[in-house]
């Protein structure tokens, strides 16, 4: 077992990776309750199109299998584990993302035997055909709440228009049509091959002893044979650099219009501390742009174009990454030139200033502090950051030697008209 | 020992509450102003502190504001409006680094203190007037606010049900106010009412996190002194005439939003509101529940369906979001999870992991200094003392008779169903 210090953070990590292949971290919170543990899988909605281990032919599975396949595996055939995590006290969860599956646990007590149960759940398949056809109503309401929700329905038309053939652009819950399709034996397989140890990793944080915890995982691990697992292969059509769609309108059952502005990356091939620098660039620049102390911020709010939904956020993973800035306004069209307007001087540079940055990184360190007070903060970005081998206690190193330059460099590379696109969310009797 | 020690001082016009710890890498302020909800100054109040946090006399700008919140290594400032029951709560809340985990050991603490003061006792006024300009874009924001409640269907069908089943009581006002009031709100009568919230409100300040206690003292001391006062209490309309009745709106959406609200009849405070929080868990507060098991996992009707408790009103009230021809058979398998419950119908296995899980929640809500906020607050609200090891060991006492005896109480008010324009035909 690894020890990995963070001196100024007063924080210590434990590490190891065990025979099956599986990576484990354990960082000790002192005072606090609660422990949360994560056990994620690098598998998501875009993982549509693979190589079974062991097969000839690739396949591609319906849209929103990772997503079913998270909600089946809570179900065993004594029922379900929401009912053991319970009896243990503790309280159970999970999520898909684009890029991962995690399930996780927090609890106060019983940490030892909540996470064997996390580890074997996640680790213990069982699918049937009526349970899978069971599951079909309850994800059927799940992506009807979100057909009703015009933030969701925004979020995902913006990224809808941007890629014309990443899977990116697919709901992570599928549609009722897609989903009809799904059957356990399509489970069984996306299972077989994303969930081996090697492509998973498990977090534990809060009040325990690494050495125990260490230990009993590496036994449960111990009990159970697995087979070496290749890398995965997984295929990605080719994507254009610009946008599919530059404009889409949906109209709503809503009162107040909402609109976002995108810019696709162009294809971002970084990982590791490269991407970690692109990424803390970005998301600097954009907030000297558009924070509440920014001119721009200043103008928009004042002129009554945003009001606080107003947010702006850069998402990037592994072969897709993309900017929005928007909200609520009472004038998309407006809203949606000015931000064009605001993105393209940037891009020559108007704002981005030495003492805008140094105050921006204060801005952000502090961010830090106050985002690795919470257990799930560390164990859920901690899993992202890995999974795109980055390091998330590098976070304020590399935040400290930004220069302007790099500030620079980022918006021009990131910034391009044929890159913008626009969503926009309107009242249905408004025109 | 004892799972949080919170200290409490009486101070000029304020109670000052401190709660020392060292799981935090930051620090936390929270001022919290509390007064009766009333349609007279729901409105005006729901602005009031957007307009303080936007600018002061020594940052007249927001820019300027926001800025000098920057340099303070990006010390958050938010505010919150809500309801505790029949009163409205303003909370300012600040959370500022602590140096010891910087490079730059500036002390930051008495700086956030002093602009919370700054913010509160020195706005951008003038001849008894709030800057107009400050004023006119937060009520733009606010009308903004109170339409987005149209917008989330979650929300709005909630505040549908809270409309209809709380008719003539304060509770039916909603927390942001109304948009007819806002055109009648002034930078003059909004400021009139300033002095007289600052005069009259029931006023809390929380420091949460690695401080000195004595420091912190006298920091407040120096920066915030208010006339003392007697704080208002609203009488809690306690018993209410129950009918049943459904109510149905009809609206553009996809999926229905089932919302039943119950009178619980017990409140914070009262000797049986421990077995109300265990009786809401068993029956629709966790996955393990009764509400989750039978309208979720047996009938595949809703994809969410839980129970919440509004402690200070004595309300329960249920949300689900389902298909619109399964209305009468969720609240037919609600019902009957309500009558099972008054009939005593559940294991004392659920009950152990009922209480197992509301102990490890309430735990876990201390490990975040807004929930110890939060939870510290009921005692303010409710003016009762109880420390958190009460409150546990209270909950886990809870018997199985107490329960049934709680169940018993509650009686169903309101159905609230948001339904399609496609609906019944």
């Amino acid at each position: 077992m690894e020890k990995i210090t963070f001196e100024q953070l007063q924080e210590e990590m434990y590490y190891e990776k065990l025979n099956n292949g599986l990576d484990v971290y354990i960082l000790p919170k002192k005072g606090f309750n609660k422990t949360y543990a994560t056990f994620t899988t690098k598998y998501g909605s875009i993982d549509n199109h693979f190589l079974p281990p062991g097969k000839g032919d690739y396949v591609k599975v319906p849209d929103g299998i990772a997503h079913f396949l998270e909600h089946k595996l809570f179900e065993k055939e004594d029922g379900d584990v929401f009912q053991q995590f319970s009896k243990q006290g503790a309280s159970a969860n999970a999520f898909t993302s684009f890029t991962r599956t995690a399930y996780l646990f927090s609890s106060t007590s019983n940490v030892e035997k909540n996470l064997e149960t996390l580890i074997d759940f996640v680790q213990e398949p069982y699918f049937t055909e009526k349970t899978v056809e069971k599951e079909k109503g309850i994800i059927g309401q799940e992506i009807t709440m979100y057909d009703d929700n015009p933030d969701w329905r925004l979020y995902f038309g913006l990224i809808q228009n941007m890629y014309k053939n990443h899977p990116v652009s697919i709901d992570i819950a599928g549609t009722i049509d897609s989903i009809s399709h799904i059957t356990k034996d399509m489970l069984y397989e996306c299972y077989e091959t994303f969930y081996h140890p090697s492509n998973m990793l498990l977090f534990v944080v809060g009040q325990v002893n690494p050495d125990e915890i260490m230990g009993l995982i590496k036994e449960n691990q111990g009990k159970k044979e697995y087979k070496n697992q290749p890398e995965i292969k997984r295929v990605f059509d080719e994507e254009q650099a610009e946008v599919a769609e530059k404009k889409q309108v949906l109209k709503m059952n809503v009162q107040t219009s909402k609109c976002l502005v995108g810019i696709k990356a162009a294809n971002p091939t970084e990982s590791g501390k490269e991407m970690l620098k692109k990424e803390l660039s970005i998301n600097v620049m954009l907030d000297i742009l558009f924070g509440k102390s920014s001119e721009n911020y200043t103008e928009l709010y004042g002129s009554g174009l945003i009001d606080d939904t107003f947010s702006y956020d850069y998402t990037e993973e592994q072969g897709f990454g993309f900017a929005m800035v928007g909200g609520d306004t009472n004038e998309p069209d407006v809203l949606a030139s000015k931000l064009e307007t605001m993105l393209m001087e940037a891009k020559e540079g108007r704002g981005l200033t030495g003492d805008n940055l140094e105050r921006t990184k204060k801005k952000k360190i502090g961010a830090f502090l106050r985002a690795v007070n919470s257990p799930e903060y560390i164990a859920n970005q901690f899993t992202r950051y890995a999974f795109n081998d980055m390091d998330l206690f590098e976070v304020v190193p590399v935040l400290e030697s930004l220069t302007l330059d790099d500030i620079k460099q980022a918006a021009n590379k990131l910034i391009a008209e044929e890159r913008f696109t626009v969503c926009q969310v309107v009242p249905k009797d408004k025109k | 020992m004892a799972v949080i020690s919170e200290s409490i001082r009486d101070m000029k016009g304020y109670k000052l509450h401190i709660v020392k710890t060292e799981k935090f890498k930051t620090n936390t302020i929270v001022w919290k102003m509390k007064a009766p909800l009333t349609s007279e100054d729901v409105t005006k109040r729901a602005l009031l502190p957007y307009v303080l946090q936007s600018s002061s006399k020594a940052y007249p700008s927001t820019s300027k504001f926001r800025s000098y919140l920057d340099e303070l290594y990006g010390a958050n400032l938010y505010v919150d409006v809500s309801k505790k029951g029949e009163y409205q709560v303003l909370s300012f809340s600040l959370e500022i680094a602590n140096e010891k985990f910087l490079s730059d050991r500036d002390p930051l603490l008495k700086k956030g203190m002093q602009l919370m003061a700054e913010i509160l006792v020195n706005p951008l006024a003038d001849n008894e007037a709030f800057d107009r300009e400050t004023v006119e874009k937060e009520k733009r924001t606010l009308k903004q606010r109170i339409q987005a409640v149209y917008d989330d269907k979650m929300r709005y069908s909630n505040f549908r049900l809270v409309q209809e089943m709380c008719k003539n009581e304060p509770y039916a006002l909603h927390v942001n106010g109304e948009i007819d009031d806002i055109p009648q709100i002034d930078e003059k009568n909004l400021y009139e009412y300033y002095k007289k919230a600052f005069a009259e409100d029931e006023l809390d300040l929380f420091i949460i996190g690695d401080v000195d206690e004595t420091e912190v003292q006298s920091i407040a001391q120096e920066l915030l002194q208010f006339d003392e006062r007697t704080p208002k209490l609203n009488e809690a309309s306690k018993s209410v005439h129950v009918e049943e009745k459904t109510v149905k709106d009809k609206e553009d959406v996809k999926q229905g939003k089932l919302n039943i609200g119950y009178r619980t009849n017990v409140f914070y405070g009262d000797k049986d509101y421990y077995a109300l929080q265990v009786f809401n868990g068993i029956f629709g507060g966790f996955s393990h529940s009764k509400l989750f098991l039978n309208v979720r996992e047996k009938n595949s009707l809703a994809y969410y369906v839980a129970s919440r408790l509004e402690s200070h009103k004595g309300l329960m009230m249920v949300m689900s979001g389902i298909e619109f021809e399964n209305f009468e058979l969720a609240v037919k398998i609600i019902r009957e999870q309500m009558e099972a419950m008054q009939a005593g119908d559940f294991t004392d296995q659920e009950i152990e992991q009922t209480k197992a899980v509301i102990e490890n929640q309430m735990l876990e809500t201390m490990d975040t200094a807004r929930g110890m906020v939060e939870v510290l607050y009921h005692n303010v609200v409710s003016g009762q003392n109880v420390s958190l090891d009460d409150w546990l060991q209270g909950m886990s006492k809870t018997t199985k008779e107490e329960i049934v005896d709680v169940a018993k109480k509650v009686q169903l008010d309101t159905v609230y169903f948001l339904t399609g324009l496609e609906a019944d035909k």
